[in-house]
């Protein structure tokens, strides 16, 4: 028998999410509750009423610790499983997928995902230091995640024969509209205006990318309640928001070890983005999304992400950003919350901090950012790097 | 009988200059006027004996290594004063790297500057057999910030192979005088040398011990020195080569340049070097007087073949002292060899412990950048892997061995990032790809800033990763180096 997809299998009942920024005042604890509280209230249900949880953290080692502790502790969860999820910077995807599947397989009547990071408790700026494991800190290069994802950008302007200087005003431009959206959204952490200016002359981070090509890094949570259309009816609610799709394409190393990468985009995503408008039924993705949260971690990765969703053409997407096509006004909005860029990327929560707004925007409780009757959108949550990375792409819409 | 039959040698890139270290020491009694001439090799900050020793070796190895022959060696045995580990063997590292297998005598000499040439004239006694035998001098010279030997040290290594066919030079004769002459000393566990008198070692040492030893090798080969094509003389005190010239009798012209002012003293690896400089010049059937200083003297003469000139290295001595990069900064220099107690930031703090056991379980791919290729499909990959990575392929446990050291490779993605933890920031490293196939996503090593570009070739080089600073354990493994040789930025 034919799988049949995710698609409208189940919905979204409610949403939370925490304050994100540098949290010097709060432990994990705090951040849980903020998200859940919220959630909760939108969702209107017990904390009795939850059958299964699914937590998202990826630096155990930094402050939350291992396994599904951390949420049944912070929630005095009634002895329910809790199952503790790390993909690396997909991890909160992975807490939403959990939950979903065990909604639409019936094994559950209603599941929470919450993604939880507390970043800020290194000592030093930018993501804490990663342990890789015995062989492969032996041989592999000793890379950070802004060196692994400007090597988007040396192949990029390769392969498409584009100066380096102009790739670098559209890198520029994303990172600008990022802030031009974040700056409305009280929640982000960085909610300042930035002139492309500002960040071409920049400090260097790593080459090409200069310190506003990179998104911040911050404390934060986020989750999703999620049962099944028939229960969130009877529970009174009417507009819902359902899962379309639910994909996840995971690097095996043919990107770093076979010859038929050009490294100028991602594989994973490319795989992923296909299989998610196929279960959606999506056949024309630039004209049918209404807007994307997706994983700006660095301006060229948001960049080339557009080419690999089918939201530009190859080699195009350089000219979208610069036309404007994915700012708040444009054809395509992307990362109309600020994104990564001006929310810091708690490891765990991004995932689900991406859902919370798609949803509020789909339910058109986004506010001053509230972009003009949605009806499907993409969130894109990537983790790795671009030679070796977990792609999650999901699509939400109206039910 | 045995012989040399090829040579090699490797220069760091890096030379610190002397008028930089002048400066930095001008106002602790320096003594003025024009700055001091010359510079000295100096290991980068992932150099040592043991990636010396095997840069020099493949520069040596590379004719064989481009005839596509896989010589069986029967020994390698690595010279030097400075290994950098006491009981854990040296050479036998270096044999790992080289892909040399594992049935093969390994052996460190070291305790004396007459180290290299001890290992040499052994290999060259040594009973004919149909094997080759490896011998690599390689010294990293260390003093205080600030000791006279600073500037006149320098750091190098040279390798020949020996073997019964093919020999483009042969032993004549030797003598060796084993005298307890404390010139310098250095404990077991001391990092730096304590010197006496200079006036002392020459006048005593160098111009009386020397000549005894000189004259009896050339006794013992009937040779006058005047017979000498090529004289190899140490440099342990200033203008003591010209005081023996002088005093033995040898043709001034024969006295082989001692690149004093370039490399600087390279130590028990000197008189190799200066061997294998000579040797890429020499005339079939010319005598080579090769001698050391060091608690006696040993003395080599050696007469050319009609074959010299039928092998040469990859770049040579020559070609090695040409690859330079001028270091004007001192600092660089005192980081680089722990002289100075420098901050490295937070993000140095992780602890790089290494698992031995998984070591030894993949020594192959971390000391001999060993991969796989695919019998079924003849993918080449890396590293080996039990399903092959050929997506059209994916058999299982079809993978042959396949050695990448030598295989040119091609830049796919880089960057240059300045946020990850270097001893020598930025960090260059991006992903790679073999001539042939296969793919690496490597750091890279001794890149200048606007050099690296899609498609730049590079070599592989094997070099420290990084350095376990709490149990000073040093991992090596590989890395990608810009293949052409850069223009030297300041001339001399």
């Amino acid at each position: 028998m034919m799988a049949t997809g995710i698609k409208d299998k189940v919905v979204i009942l409610g949403m939370g999410c925490s304050r994100f920024g540098e949290r010097w005042e709060a432990d994990v604890e705090d951040l849980i509750v903020e998200a859940y509280a919220e959630c909760m209230k939108d969702a209107g249900i017990e904390t009795s009423q939850i059958d299964a949880a699914w937590l998202a953290t990826a630096k155990d080692e930094l402050h939350a610790g291992k396994g599904g502790l951390p949420l049944s502790f912070a929630l005095r969860l009634p002895n329910i499983p809790v199952t503790r999820v790390e993909n690396f910077c997909a991890s909160g995807s992975e807490a939403l997928r959990g939950a979903v599947y065990a909604v639409a397989s019936g094994a559950c009547d209603i599941a929470l995902a919450l993604g939880v990071e507390k970043l800020k408790d290194t000592g030093y700026g930018g993501l804490p230091e990663a342990t890789r494991g015995v062989l492969n800190s032996m041989w592999w290069a000793n890379y950070s995640a802004p060196g692994a994802f400007a090597q988007l950008a040396s192949a990029y302007s390769a392969k498409h024969r584009i100066p380096a200087q102009e790739l670098k005003q559209a890198m520029a431009h994303v990172s600008v509209k990022s802030h031009e959206n974040g700056a409305k959204n009280e929640k982000a952490h960085l909610r300042n205006l930035l002139t492309e200016e500002k960040v071409l002359n920049a400090p260097m981070v790593a080459e090409p990318l200069g310190t506003f090509d990179c998104c911040g890094v911050s404390d934060g949570a986020a989750c999703a309640i999620v049962t099944t259309p028939e229960i969130a009816r009877s529970l009174g609610k009417t507009d819902l928001i359902s899962v379309k799709a639910l994909q996840l394409s995971v690097s095996n190393g043919v990107e770093s070890g076979f010859h038929t990468w050009d490294g100028s985009h991602f594989l994973t995503t490319r795989i992923a983005g296909r299989k998610a408008y196929q279960e959606a039924g999506i056949t024309d993705p630039r004209k049918q999304i209404s807007l994307t949260e997706v994983h700006d971690c660095f301006s060229i990765t948001e960049l080339v992400t557009m080419e690999d969703l089918a939201l530009s053409d190859e080699g195009q997407a350089w000219r979208d950003v610069r036309d404007g096509f994915f700012d708040a006004d444009g054809g395509v909005p992307c990362q109309i919350d600020g994104g990564l860029k001006c929310f810091g990327h708690p490891i765990g929560a991004s995932g689900l901090r991406m859902t919370y707004e798609i949803y509020l925007q789909l339910l058109g409780r986004a506010g001053k950012r509230q972009t003009n009757n949605p009806s499907m959108g993409l969130i894109h949550n990537l983790g790795g790097a671009p030679h070796q990375n977990v792609c999650s792409v999901a699509i939400i819409g109206n039910l | 009988m045995r012989g040399i039959t090829g040579f090699g040698a490797y220069v760091p890139r890096l030379r610190l200059t002397r008028g930089a270290v002048a400066q930095a020491h001008s106002w602790n009694g320096g003594r003025g006027g024009k700055p001091p001439a010359g510079e000295r090799a100096m290991c980068n900050w992932d150099e040592d004996v043991i990636t010396m020793a095997v840069e020099a070796a493949r520069d040596g190895l590379h004719p064989l290594n481009e005839r596509g022959a896989s010589p069986d060696f029967g020994s390698i045995c690595l010279a030097s004063t400075s290994l950098p580990h006491a009981d854990r063997q040296n050479a036998g590292i270096v044999a790992m790297a080289l892909n040399l297998g594992e049935q093969l005598n390994t052996t460190d000499m070291t305790g004396s500057q007459r180290a290299g040439t001890s290992a040499l004239l052994g290999a060259l006694q040594a009973d004919a057999g149909p094997r080759q035998h490896l011998v690599i001098a390689s010294e990293h010279r260390g003093t205080r910030a600030g000791a006279p030997h600073e500037t006149r040290f320098g750091d190098g290594a040279a390798a020949f192979t020996l073997g019964c066919d093919n020999v483009i030079a042969k032993l004549l004769g030797s003598e060796t005088i084993s005298l307890d002459f404390v010139d310098h000393f250095r404990a077991s566990e001391e990092k730096y040398d304590y010197y006496w008198e200079e006036r002392w070692i020459r006048d005593e040492g160098v111009m009386k011990i020397l000549p005894r030893a000189i004259q009896a090798a050339l006794a013992n080969t009937g040779l006058s020195a005047q017979d000498i094509d090529h004289v190899i003389l140490p440099a342990p005190v200033p203008q003591a080569r010209q005081k023996i010239v002088a005093k033995m009798g040898f043709r001034e012209e024969a006295l082989v340049a001692s690149h004093e002012g370039t490399i600087g003293d390279t130590g028990a690896a000197h008189p190799l070097l200066m061997l294998a400089e000579v040797l890429a010049r020499a005339k079939p059937e010319q005598t080579i007087l090769l001698a050391s200083f060091g608690q006696g003297s040993d003395v080599i003469i050696l007469r050319t073949t009609e074959l010299i000139g039928s092998v040469s290295p990859r770049l040579g001595l020559n070609g090695a002292i040409a690859r330079r990069r001028a270091v004007e900064d001192y600092g660089k220099y005192l980081a680089f060899n722990d002289l100075i107690d420098r901050e490295l930031g937070m993000r140095a703090e992780g602890d790089p412990k290494t698992a031995l056991t998984q070591l030894w379980r993949r020594r192959d791919l971390i000391f001999g950048l060993v991969g796989g290729e695919c019998r079924k499909c003849n993918t080449r990959q890396l590293p080996r892997s039990r399903y092959c990575i050929n997506p059209e392929c994916n058999a299982l446990d079809s993978q042959e061995p396949f050695a990448f050291p030598n295989v040119p490779a091609r830049v796919v993605t880089w960057s240059a990032d300045h946020l990850s933890f270097t001893p020598d920031p930025p960090a260059y490293y991006g992903l790679i790809e073999f001539e042939g196939g296969g793919r690496m996503f490597a750091n890279f090593g001794e890149i200048e800033a606007g050099e690296l570009n899609v498609g730049s070739a590079m070599r592989m080089a094997f070099r420290i990763k990084e350095v376990d600073r709490k149990r000073n354990f040093r991992r090596y493994f590989w890395k990608a180096i810009p293949e052409a040789a850069p223009q030297p930025t300041t001339g001399e």
